[in-house]
């Protein structure tokens, strides 16, 4: 399959998954570099082609490692490079990397294994709503994979080396994908933002910056990545996420209880705006269909399925406006583009 | 308030809880750019303790040290925090102890061990995560399971150094 073929489908991690309404997804990065080898933004080219090579050829103990695709960055456009970002399957850095650097995906997009980033391993596992522990199981199973042939560097004090020390010992960044548009709207945001903050734990906008997240998208991910076991610092992220999710929901009973009459104010106006509008920003299209997931939540939209609203969120950025015409666009154009696109989602409803 | 490493008046003032200490890191405008610090963006704390984490009086000799196995000099490490090479632990030991504690509030991997790493590593692995448990024991005056964690330690230390005979 070619990149393109990405933009018939959506990934796995889309599909249906546990507390899937403030959920989107849960992540599991590890981070990995090889035994007595530079890391990737001090090594030469040489050093970089040659672990590319070397995590290819481990990819034979991988045992449905043909289901992976590859590619390295040098090959790709940048029209392409920034598609695979906007799916969450390579990070920014990647894409500007060059020489040794790339990604392999298998086919649902679950998996993916970013080569000479900061790390010479990136690998990551992606699944559908609230579920650490699948993503870890997932990871884990790779991990072990790669390194039947690989010497991962590892001592018994620091554990897996890495290219910064924020990320020494387990190499794990968990991490789970949050709607929270009840906190935003009640603005019970920033109080939550904060407290998670001071246990440990960073709350990113998934789109934009903390409390002004385009989309009322957020990441919730520890920082601590030494000293505790990956089980520990898997639960603990989740116990916090669950706390949120309870804040969530209660947000929006409060806000479906009090504000009833301003709630369908909120989601029908935006329905009206995305029904209607001739164009459209990232970012208006991001807050708009936050409104409309948060109506199909609350059962205010009954003929449409959230899912499909989640795959709008990724479809409307630049690059998949832009493949999906087949052309480099301006960002006028991809603003009628977008509003089209979005418009024509909605005649079918 | 004056600048932690000269006379001038201090204008980046930064605190962090490490191990339940506060540490407070104050700079000049000179020394605060002299650390990569842009003054006008957001600043992360780790990279000042980075930084500052060595003897404060070496601070500005000895940046010439570099690692033996990628030479990443000192002060290319002082000015990106990214390491050059998983040896570049060996090297920058002394600055890297303080910051990875700050950090991690840890200084010692209790997590998985590569398949490959021997019998030894997942033994000096397995005392650390007993240590951890005893002291926990300790803590909250459960004597009974403390001193049955005190006694696999050594059983498992009494194995190790088996093992290193057996192997020499």
């Amino acid at each position: 399959m070619t990149l393109d073929g990405f933009l018939k489908r959506h990934g796995g991690w889309l599909e249906a998954g546990p507390e899937e309404g403030p959920v989107i997804s849960s992540r599991i990065r590890l981070a990995r570099n090889l035994r007595e080898t530079t890391f990737p933004g001090w090594a030469s080219k040489e050093v970089r082609n040659r672990v590319w090579s070397e995590v290819l050829l481990a990819f034979d103990g991988v045992a449905d490692s043909k289901s992976f695709l590859r590619w390295r960055m040098d090959e790709l456009s940048a029209l392409d490079r920034e598609l695979l970002f906007e799916r969450h399957l390579i990070s920014r850095e990647l894409a500007e990397r060059q020489t040794g650097s790339g990604v392999f995906v298998n086919e649902d997009e679950c998996r993916a294994v970013m080569v000479n980033e900061e790390d010479h391993i990136r690998l990551q596992s992606l699944q559908p709503g609230l579920n650490l522990q699948k993503a870890w199981d997932v990871a884990d199973e790779l991990d072990n994979a790669l390194e039947k042939s690989l010497s991962y560097a590892f001592s018994s004090k620091l554990g897996y080396l890495t290219a910064c020390p924020s990320n020494v010992g387990t190499g794990l960044r968990a991490s789970v994908m949050l709607h929270l548009p009840g906190l935003v709207l009640t603005e019970e945001i920033k109080p939550v933002i904060n407290a998670v903050s001071k246990i440990g734990l960073a709350v990113r906008g998934l789109w934009g910056e903390g409390s002004e997240a385009s989309g009322h998208m957020f990441q919730i991910s520890n920082q601590i990545t030494l000293g505790k076991p990956e089980a520990e610092i898997i639960s603990n992220l989740e116990q916090i996420v669950l706390e949120v999710i309870e804040h969530e929901k209660n947000a929006r009973l409060r806000l479906i209880s009090k504000q009833e009459i301003r709630v369908h104010d909120h989601v029908g106006r935006a329905y009206g705006i995305l029904a209607n509008a001739a164009l459209m920003t990232t970012g208006e299209a991001l807050d708009l269909l936050s409104a409309l997931r948060l109506g199909v939540d609350l059962g205010l939209l009954p003929n449409m399925v959230r899912r499909e609203i989640d795959q709008l969120f990724i479809r409307i950025h630049p690059a998949h406006l832009q493949k999906e015409a087949g052309a480099v666009l301006s960002p006028e154009e991809r603003d009628i583009k977008r509003a089209q696109l979005i418009r024509k989602f909605l005649e079918g409803k | 308030m004056k600048c932690d490493l000269c006379d001038k008046e201090a204008v980046v003032h930064l605190t962090q809880v490490v191990n339940g200490e506060m540490k407070e890191v104050h700079l000049c405008e000179e020394h605060a750019v002299a650390q990569g610090i842009d003054i006008n963006s957001p600043i992360s704390i780790t990279d000042i303790l980075m930084g500052l984490s060595g003897p404060q009086k070496s601070f500005a000799t000895e940046l010439s040290l570099a690692c033996p196995c990628c030479g990443m000099a000192r002060e290319e490490f002082r000015k990106t925090g990214r390491l050059g090479c998983p040896d570049c632990y060996k090297t920058f030991m002394a600055e890297l102890t303080m910051a990875i504690k700050a950090m991690h509030h840890s200084g010692q991997h209790l997590g998985k061990i590569p398949a490959r790493e021997g019998v030894q590593t997942r033994m000096k692995s397995k005392v650390a995560r007993l240590q951890k448990d005893l002291e926990a024991a300790i803590a909250r005056e459960d004597f009974e399971n403390a001193a049955k964690l005190r006694d696999q330690i050594k059983k498992c230390r009494e194995e190790s150094v088996k093992d290193e005979g057996v192997k020499s």
